[in-house]
């Protein structure tokens, strides 16, 4: 039997992504996402110049998607509202960096062993 | 099919509560939801709870699911004939479905919302879902790309609108530059969409196999060296294996433990071009065994040395 071989793609081609490509990757409508971004719990790249208020100009980055489809998960078997929800991207925001940070200290010292 | 118990996998009474049944999921969720739990079990007994609440929360599921009748975990069983015509459920084969996919033809069943499509067929196109799966892959396998086979199991409609599970096999083509944890997308490798709705994606989540020698942080590598004791003190050039060939690097004299050597650009490939660094992280080591030779020649060290390795404890009593 001949297997299709698909192409496995990166998040993004660029780096950054637009609104409508972050509804499409992370599943949450763009009016929870603009939400987010009014908590303060999801920035986009550009900083807030004169004309950057509008949302069809944000640029968020690729970096941020895993972040956002894991809090997405948690909204939806959580039941959580749109604050509950921000309040839980900033932690896993700093979770993931803090996990980075470990690694990297891991690697250099691979005595610090994961606790189980 | 094989019967799974709802109220079991809760933990609650046949006649809970809408308000007993939330409360059991919230609490069994906070334990094993693998995005809050490290509990390695955690993703397979949290699929069981989110399946049964997202049955059991919505009452038109929760009577059809009532209407299966009671059987013992784990017992194949038929759902009584005409089962699922008066609640809007579709036509399914019995035989290759999960329990789940019973009600994901209800408006809050596991599918998540697919009334509108399936058997009947309605209007309002549906994303098809998205899948994640984790993708073990080598360093090596990194560094150069490579493939992968996926085997899955999806639930899908039959040309009669009937649901059923099907194995799917691909390959997917890993391109080199990946790093541990990154995730990659199979575009319409997800669930089918319907009623002119997208394909979902199929999420790979990448996560590297340990490695007999290196470790990766990003693109960069780390690697321990082993010095001998005179290496360290003197100096040395000595071979380093990286993910290529093997190249020397220069030891410079008076290296200690723990220090970090770079070698540019022997790290992983990055996306696009350039390379990440490898560092290989200084390890004294001292044989274990010496020879007569070695051992006075070390004694002959230790006389004639001034050198104080813990000058900076504070000089007491010494009792």
């Amino acid at each position: 039997m001949k297997i299709e071989i698909t192409e496995a793609q990166w998040l993004d081609e660029t780096g950054e992504l637009t609104l409508e490509e972050l509804v499409e990757l992370s599943g949450l409508p763009s009016e929870l996402l603009i939400e987010l971004v009014e908590h303060g719990a999801l920035e986009p790249v550009q900083p807030r110049a004169a004309g950057a208020s509008r949302s069809s100009t944000w640029h968020f980055s690729a970096e941020c998607v895993v972040a956002v489809r894991t809090a997405s998960r948690l909204r939806e078997d959580f039941e959580l509202d749109a604050n509950a929800m921000s309040v839980a991207l900033m932690l896993v925001e700093r979770i993931h960096d803090l996990e980075a940070q470990l690694q990297e200290l891991q690697c250099q010292f691979p005595h610090l062993k994961k606790r189980a | 099919m094989k019967y799974k118990d709802y109220y079991e996998i809760l933990g609650v009474q046949r006649d809970a509560s809408d308000e007993d049944i939330k409360k059991a999921y919230r609490k069994l969720a906070r334990k094993y939801h693998p995005d809050v739990s490290k509990d390695p079990e955690g993703e397979e007994k949290f699929k069981d709870v989110s399946e049964a609440y997202k049955t059991l929360k919505d009452p038109e599921a929760r009577a059809a699911y009532d209407n299966l009748g009671k059987h013992r975990p784990g017992e194949d069983f038929q759902p009584p004939p005409n089962w699922g015509q008066g609640f809007g459920g579709g036509e399914f084969s019995f035989e290759d479905i999960d329990l789940s996919d019973l009600f994901a033809g209800f408006g809050a069943g596991p599918g998540g919302g697919r009334r509108a499509g399936g058997a009947h067929g309605g209007a309002i196109p549906i994303p098809g879902q998205d899948y994640e799966v984790t993708a073990p892959i080598s360093i090596e396998d990194a560094a150069h790309g490579t493939e992968l086979e996926l085997n899955l199991s999806v639930p899908d409609y039959d040309g009669h609108g009937r649901l059923r599970r099907v194995p799917r096999v691909f390959k997917a083509r890993i391109p080199k530059g990946v790093t541990d944890g990154e995730k990659l997308r199979l575009r319409g490798k997800g669930g089918k969409g319907l009623n002119g709705g997208a394909d979902g994606s199929l999420f790979l989540n990448i996560q590297f196999k340990p490695h007999a020698l290196f470790r990766a942080s990003g693109h960069d590598l780390y690697l321990d060296l082993p010095l001998a004791p005179w290496e360290a003190a003197l100096g040395a050039s000595v071979e380093v294996p990286t993910l290529t060939n093997p190249v020397r690097m220069k030891v410079p004299a008076g290296t200690n433990s723990g220090q970090r050597l770079r070698l540019g650009g022997r790290g992983l490939p990055k996306r696009g071009s350039g390379h990440g660094d490898l560092f290989a992280i200084v390890r004294i080591a001292v044989p274990t065994t010496l020879t007569d030779r070695e051992k006075t020649l070390m004694e002959e060290l230790a006389a004639a040395s001034k050198f104080d390795p813990r000058a900076a404890f504070p000089k007491g009593g010494g009792n």
